[in-house]
């Protein structure tokens, strides 16, 4: 596996400096090896004599490259700029318009839009800095973030690393390795075996007596990605095969690790923070059990439902847990705790700062990110333990683009609108995107990160819940009705977290069919239909009235409010589709009757339901802001339309509810062609048994050939996105037809994979 | 409402403020004029609220088409009605001024709700059209003689005000057992046609929508467009169908080859624009129109008119209240113009002179016009009054609004001595000429010469409305009863028959009768004597909608005939 990874990228990829490990090469892009080939040999001194230079000189960091994308790019840019130091960010292709490059004094392109030829890309990186003056790298959390050869190589350079000392990161970064160095520092470990043997044998037997479930985890990396859970023998041969190819595409080392499985954990993790005058303190825990194919979506500190005590004793030991690797800088001690018998055990150290800083961030009053670069500085830490604060309770609810019905399958799209809840003390939003950004196969779904702090845990939720309420996205399908679920929901309330929530609350948490929505969710609906043709019509007849050719202002008393009929009055009928779970994938048709009223109301019906007429009135306000009377309820309400697949697409949120509809846009641009009658986003058409690609991706393997016979759930090919693999299997038993994917060939969102014939 | 919409537009300059001495100096302000108290009032309120629901309830019936049954069939051909065709096709939350609902009210043995043709003026990309739509539920759409006059009708406005005309055609053509009163004639089936060349002729853009069937004569209708659309399935177009080819020839054809919209697209060119389906042809419409850039345009000097306009003081919907059913009972009818009129505001000229006819300046809706209005018979100093009136207005190029309520011109000796026929003359004169827009209201009486002095239907004004109030004819019915029964009386005399006071009061009473049924608005807007019966609380609105259609930029030079003096 090894060494097909290597065959892969050796092409791609030249090491700039001596490779501590053979089997790790340094990334780095085409683009940035011909610039520095090009270099001369005196060229070659002159680079040297400036990097010896770089090292010798104490002086502080005025400038910082920041090596990641999104938001991270742009809050560590943020605190940069605050501290007066110059930002520099790097971009591949596809983020050549992304907002942490538009924000940014200075940026670099570095390669095309695979991860692997960009953000991975070392030596890329490491020109960058050197090309912009800049002082110190700051990587940000994944990509090279915790990549030991990185931080050596920036050392090597003469660059400044923000993070913790390479050492640090290689002990820490094999999990196995570290397992060891924390059993020798008596910090207690989960049952399993770290060791170095992978063979597939040896693991299975090793399996055997650490007993069954088993978790596998690649032995490098983090974030979930290539860990499986296994709870027949049967199964396991296949689970650690895809568990180390899902890691080499992921971290480049295929190794893995075995563990006993925990069946009601939580996850709760120490940020610490260490300086390099062998100083170390906690800055408290984080909770992060909420989590969905082992990815967090809700975090939140302090950890509820945790005593004084528990804390110090867990922060000391993750404090013992840094010491044991002469840590300094940012890091994360991730403890298991088994809720039943409430013992924890040590699981990993992330060497990096991590996605939901802001939370510990907001509870001690501290900027992380300034600590990190005043430690890289040499600074000693500015707070002692006993001076570290405990202020109130935060949570972070991580917004991402992902299709919650369809299992959580990450989603591409643009962000037609995107209106964050506005920011203040309590309120952070991280966000690394823009209204008309699109959110690309090529990485992270993570749209944004909504951090809100309260003086108790419940205030805190109050407020997390009516943040989501107003944080308004359209365009692509988001997870945000998902997280207002969670955080309403009654366990969560009492803080009853534990990794396995959103699975045990599964019927709670999710619809499983359109069948089951309630009669209040369809008359919400229904409402949200009535107000968005009541805000319509007002808007058209205003764009109208404002559309009419200066010179014959005669013509406005044509547009007058209700429009002019003779003894009648003037009526419409729109026709609204509703999306029912925001995915395009479940609709009912409404139609709405519109009577214009002389009062300047509209008269609402909805045909083939036994709701009255509701008379809405609709005042525009500006942009996309409406306030309705409806029934004697007024309320501001939101609207946003776009067009996409031939439909016109408006979203609503309007009280607790987002509604989206779509209308279909009839011969917008008529065609000349006779025969092209077809509407193009027909999809139902397709015959029994044909396979669409769930999601936009890169074909990784294809395990049948064409015209082969295959069983019902039989695996036919694999799909990768967001660095995610997807199995397509077989929806029926049959032979495989028209098959004619290979790998490494890119597909697209409901695009046809193949048919599956009966025999 | 209106002036809050208006402040948000763009274009609107703010307007000089008055200072108080102007205000002092600025127009006269009608008094309310109206005695809420009084029984007449009561009176009138409560006939009128007949009168008007009983109008409305008439319009419910043709707004139906023809009935369920034909709208159901109509609808499964995937086919919308006549006016939703029409909602579709102008601006979104546009207005629409539909003519003559009442066409053919009554006018034949079997219904035919609106004449069996919708007209009316509407917006499109901000170019106001002339709409022509068949109701293929009526009839199949096939043209009635009152359906040709309405048709023609139409074209004569849109003629007159430069209008694009958008033909939606779904109709079987002339109805075969009326061709004698159909085909023939010049103001018949074929007139349709004429006007389409002429207006081409003209640059006023032809547009026709072939949305169902359009055969034999109607097939010109697309085929003299300068731009049409056709509907994929539902829209054909042959001089003769297929019974009637079979019948000629033998060939055995289909309707969709052998007057198809691919057929007429791809093969035959009769048609422009292919149309998947109605919805399609609609949207190809506005496209077209959208396109038509300077093509009938009016010239680009359209006036400046104040368009931070004044609301009537007082109540519109007190104007049903002040016109009586009973033409005996005489009203002031500057209490009407102080509710049609911006801030009821009305400079009266020659007030203290011939003071049965009211004449003044104001404005509507921020346009200017000139008001000439009945206060009583007219005399031989009215009539004056009115030509000099009407002769100011057309050398300031001053639309003209005649509000009738005339039983006539003064007649007896002094009168004749007068010389009030020549003082008519004049004014018929001075009308017939005047080369501004000119529209008429009907609010009462509209009697004898006093129609045609008044700018009746035979002077062409641009638009003639009705109250539901009105009444016309000749004579009134006592009067006309009363010259008849003089005459019979006489002949009676003559040939030495006894003509007993009973049956003399039954002749009396059959005039009287029929002069009742024909003076009806009813029988009048049936004929198309008139653009149709309007709601009196509407009346600002209507008059505003036509002057902004009729609204002549450059004036025309008024050239007058002989004035007898």
């Amino acid at each position: 596996m090894a060494s097909l990874i290597l065959r892969r990228r050796r092409p791609l990829c030249r090491a700039l400096s001596p490779n501590p490990n053979p089997r790790i090469p340094l990334a780095s892009s085409s683009s940035a090896s011909s610039s520095s080939s090009s270099s001369s040999s005196g060229g070659e001194e002159e680079r040297a004599r400036a990097r010896e230079e770089r090292k010798g000189s104490s002086a502080s960091i005025e400038k910082i490259l920041v090596a990641n994308r999104g938001e991270i790019a742009c809050r560590v840019a943020r605190t940069a700029r605050r501290l007066g130091i110059r930002a520099v960010a790097v971009y591949s292709d596809a983020d050549r318009g992304a907002l942490h490059v538009r924000s940014a004094d200075e940026a670099v392109r570095i390669g095309p839009a695979p991860a692997r030829s960009s953000y991975l890309c070392a030596s890329a990186i490491v020109d960058a800095a050197l090309r912009t003056g800049a002082q110190a790298i700051h990587p940000g959390y994944g990509f090279l973030s915790e990549s030991a050869e990185f931080a050596q190589l920036c050392e090597a350079e003469g660059l400044t690393f923000i993070g913790p000392p390479a050492s640090a990161i290689r002990d820490m970064g094999d999990k196995s390795a570290s397992k060891r160095i924390m059993g020798a520092a008596g910090v207690p470990l989960v049952p399993g075996y770290h060791g170095d043997e992978q063979d597939i044998e040896f693991l299975k037997n090793e399996a055997e007596n650490i007993g069954y479930p088993i978790m596998i985890k690649p032995t490098h990396g983090g974030g979930g990605k290539g860990m499986r859970i296994v709870h027949r023998p049967e199964d396991f041969v296949d689970s650690v095969l895809s568990a180390q190819r899902e890691a080499a595409a992921s971290f480049g080392v295929n190794t893995i690790l075995l563990e006993k499985y925990i069946t009601q954990p939580r996850h709760v993790e120490v940020q610490v923070f260490g300086d390099k005058h062998g100083n170390a303190i906690y800055l408290y825990e984080r909770d992060c059990s909420l989590q969905r194919r082992h990815q967090k979506i809700i975090e939140e500190a302090p950890a509820p439902n945790v005593t004084g005590e528990f804390r110090s004793r867990l922060g000391e030991a993750a404090v013992s847990a840094a010491k044991a690797v002469g840590y300094h800088n940012a890091g994360t001690v991730e403890f298991i705790m088994d809720t039943l018998s409430g013992q924890f055990y040590f699981m990993e150290m992330n060497t990096r700062l991590q996605v939901e800083h802001p939370v510990t961030e907001m509870i001690v009053g501290q900027d992380l990110v300034e600590w990190q670069i005043r430690v890289a500085n040499g600074e000693p830490l500015p707070l002692t333990q006993e001076q570290v604060p405990l202020n109130g309770h935060s949570f972070e609810a991580r917004i991402y683009a992902e299709n919650v019905p369809r299992g959580f399958l990450p989603a591409t799209g643009t962000l037609h609108h995107y209106r964050p809840v506005p920011v203040t003390p309590t309120v952070r939003v991280e966000t690394g995107v823009e209204e008309g950004d699109t959110v690309s196969m090529h990485y992270d779904p993570m749209i944004a990160k909504l951090v809100v702090w309260g003086e108790t845990r419940n205030a805190a939720l109050v407020k997390l819940k009516s943040c989501l309420l107003n944080f308004q996205i359209a365009g692509l399908p988001t997870n945000i009705g998902f997280l207002q679920g969670l955080a309403g929901h009654w366990a969560f309330e009492r803080g009853l977290v534990e990794t396995h929530f959103i699975e045990h609350h599964k019927s709670d948490l999710l619809v499983d069919s359109a069948e089951k929505l309630t009669e209040e969710a369809s008359n919400a609906a229904k409402l949200g239909a009535t107000l968005v043709a009541a805000c319509i019509c007002e808007k058209e007849y205003i764009t109208s009235g404002e559309s009419l050719p200066c010179g014959d202002n005669l013509l406005s008393l044509w547009y007058t409010h209700p429009p002019f009929r003779m003894h009648h009055r003037a009526k419409r009928v729109l026709e609204l589709e509703w999306d029912k779970e925001l995915d395009g994938l479940c609709n009912e048709l409404l139609q709405l009757a519109i009577t214009y009223q002389s009062d300047g109301s509209y008269s609402i019906t909805i045909e083939d339901s036994n709701s009255p007429a509701l008379d809405v009135k609709a005042v525009h306000i500006r942009n996309n802001y409406f306030r309705v009377e409806a029934g004697g309820l007024h309320m501001n309400v939101t609207l946003a339309s776009y067009s996409k697949d031939s439909s016109t697409h408006i979203h609503i949120w309007h009280g607790e509810h987002h509604h989206h509809y779509r209308q279909t846009v009839k011969f917008d641009q008529p065609s000349d062609d006779v025969s092209h009658s077809k509407p193009s986003f027909e999809t139902s058409s397709h015959p029994k048994g044909t396979v669409l690609a769930p999601m936009a991706g890169l074909v990784v393997k294809v395990l049948v050939e064409d015209g082969a016979s295959v069983e019902e759930g039989q695996p036919v090919l694999v799909l990768e996105a967001m660095k995610m693999e997807h199995v397509v299997k077989s929806p029926r038993a049959g032979f495989v037809d028209g098959l004619k994917v290979t790998p490494g060939q890119q597909v697209f969102d409901t695009s046809v994979l193949f048919t599956v014939k009966e025999k | 409402m209106l002036r809050a919409l208006l402040a948000r537009r763009p274009w609107r300059r703010p307007q000089p403020r008055r200072s108080p001495a102007a205000a002092l100096l600025s127009s006269a302000v009608l008094p309310d004029g109206v005695d809420r108290s009084s029984a007449a009032f009561a009176g009138n309120s409560a006939a009128a609220a007949d009168l008007v629901s009983h109008l409305h309830s008439q319009i419910a019936k043709v707004l139906g088409g023809g009935g369920a049954e034909a709208v159901k069939r109509n609808r499964g051909r995937g086919k919308l009605l006549p006016r939703e065709r029409i909602d579709r096709m102008i601006d979104p939350g546009s207005g629409f001024l539909e003519l003559s609902q009442l066409a053919g009210y009554e006018l034949y043995e079997e219904s035919l709700p609106s004449g069996g043709i919708i007209t009316g003026m509407g917006p499109i990309h901000g170019r106001l059209c002339m709409f022509v739509a068949n109701d293929p539920t009526t009839k199949g759409g096939t043209y009635y003689p009152i359906t040709v006059k309405k048709h023609l009708r139409a074209q004569e406005i849109a003629s007159e005000c430069k209008l694009p005309c958008i033909y939606l055609v779904d109709s079987g053509g002339a109805n075969l057992p009326r061709q004698a009163e159909v085909f023939p004639d010049r103001d018949n089936f074929g007139r349709i046609f004429y006007n389409q060349a002429k207006m081409s002729s003209d640059g006023i853009p032809q547009i026709a929508l072939v949305l169902g069937s359009c055969t034999a004569g109607g097939a010109y209708i697309p085929a003299m467009a300068d731009e049409s659309v056709i509907v994929k399935g539902n829209g054909t177009i042959f001089l003769a169908g297929p019974p009637l080819v079979k019948a000629a020839t033998g060939e055995e054809v289909s309707a969709e080859d052998l007057g198809g919209a691919s057929l007429h697209c791809k093969i035959s060119g009769v048609s422009d624009h292919f149309a998947e389906d109605e919805f399609h042809a609609l949207v190809i419409g506005r496209n077209i129109v959208k396109n038509l850039h300077m093509a009938g345009r009016r010239p680009n000097s359209s006036p400046k008119f104040s368009f931070d306009y004044k609301e009537p003081l007082y109540d519109v919907k007190e104007l049903h209240s002040i016109a009586p059913t009973d033409q005996k009972q005489p009203f002031d009818i500057r209490s009407v113009i102080a509710r049609i009129v911006d801030g009821s505001e009305f400079d009266e000229f020659k007030k203290l002179y011939g003071t049965t006819l009211v004449t003044g300046f104001a404005r509507i809706c921020g346009q200017p016009v000139g008001i000439i209005g009945n206060n009583g018979i007219l005399f031989t100093e009215s009539a004056l009054k009115g030509c000099h009136f009407i002769e100011l207005c057309s050398q300031r190029n001053i639309p003209l609004i005649f509000l009738q309520n005339i039983t006539g011109f003064m007649v007896g000796s002094k009168s004749e001595a007068s010389g009030i026929a020549k003082a008519g003359a004049k004014m018929v004169m001075a009308v017939s000429c005047a080369k501004v827009p000119k529209i008429t209201l009907i609010v009462g009486g509209s009697f004898g010469a006093g129609n045609y002095g008044m700018c009746g239907r035979a002077y062409s004004p641009n638009f003639l409305f009705l109250w539901p109030t009105a009444r016309i004819s000749v004579m009134g019915g006592n009067q006309a009863a009363g010259v008849l029964a003089q005459i019979e009386r006489n002949n009676k005399k003559r040939q030495g028959i006894e003509w007993t006071k009973d049956e003399e009061e039954s002749f009396k009473g059959r005039v009287v009768e029929a002069y009742e049924r024909e003076g009806s608005p009813y029988y009048s807007t049936a004929r198309l004597w008139d653009d149709g019966i309007i709601d009196p609380s509407d009346t600002r609105k209507v008059l505003s909608l036509c002057l902004s259609a009729s609204v002549k930029p450059t004036p025309e030079e008024t050239k007058y005939g002989v004035f007898r003096m």
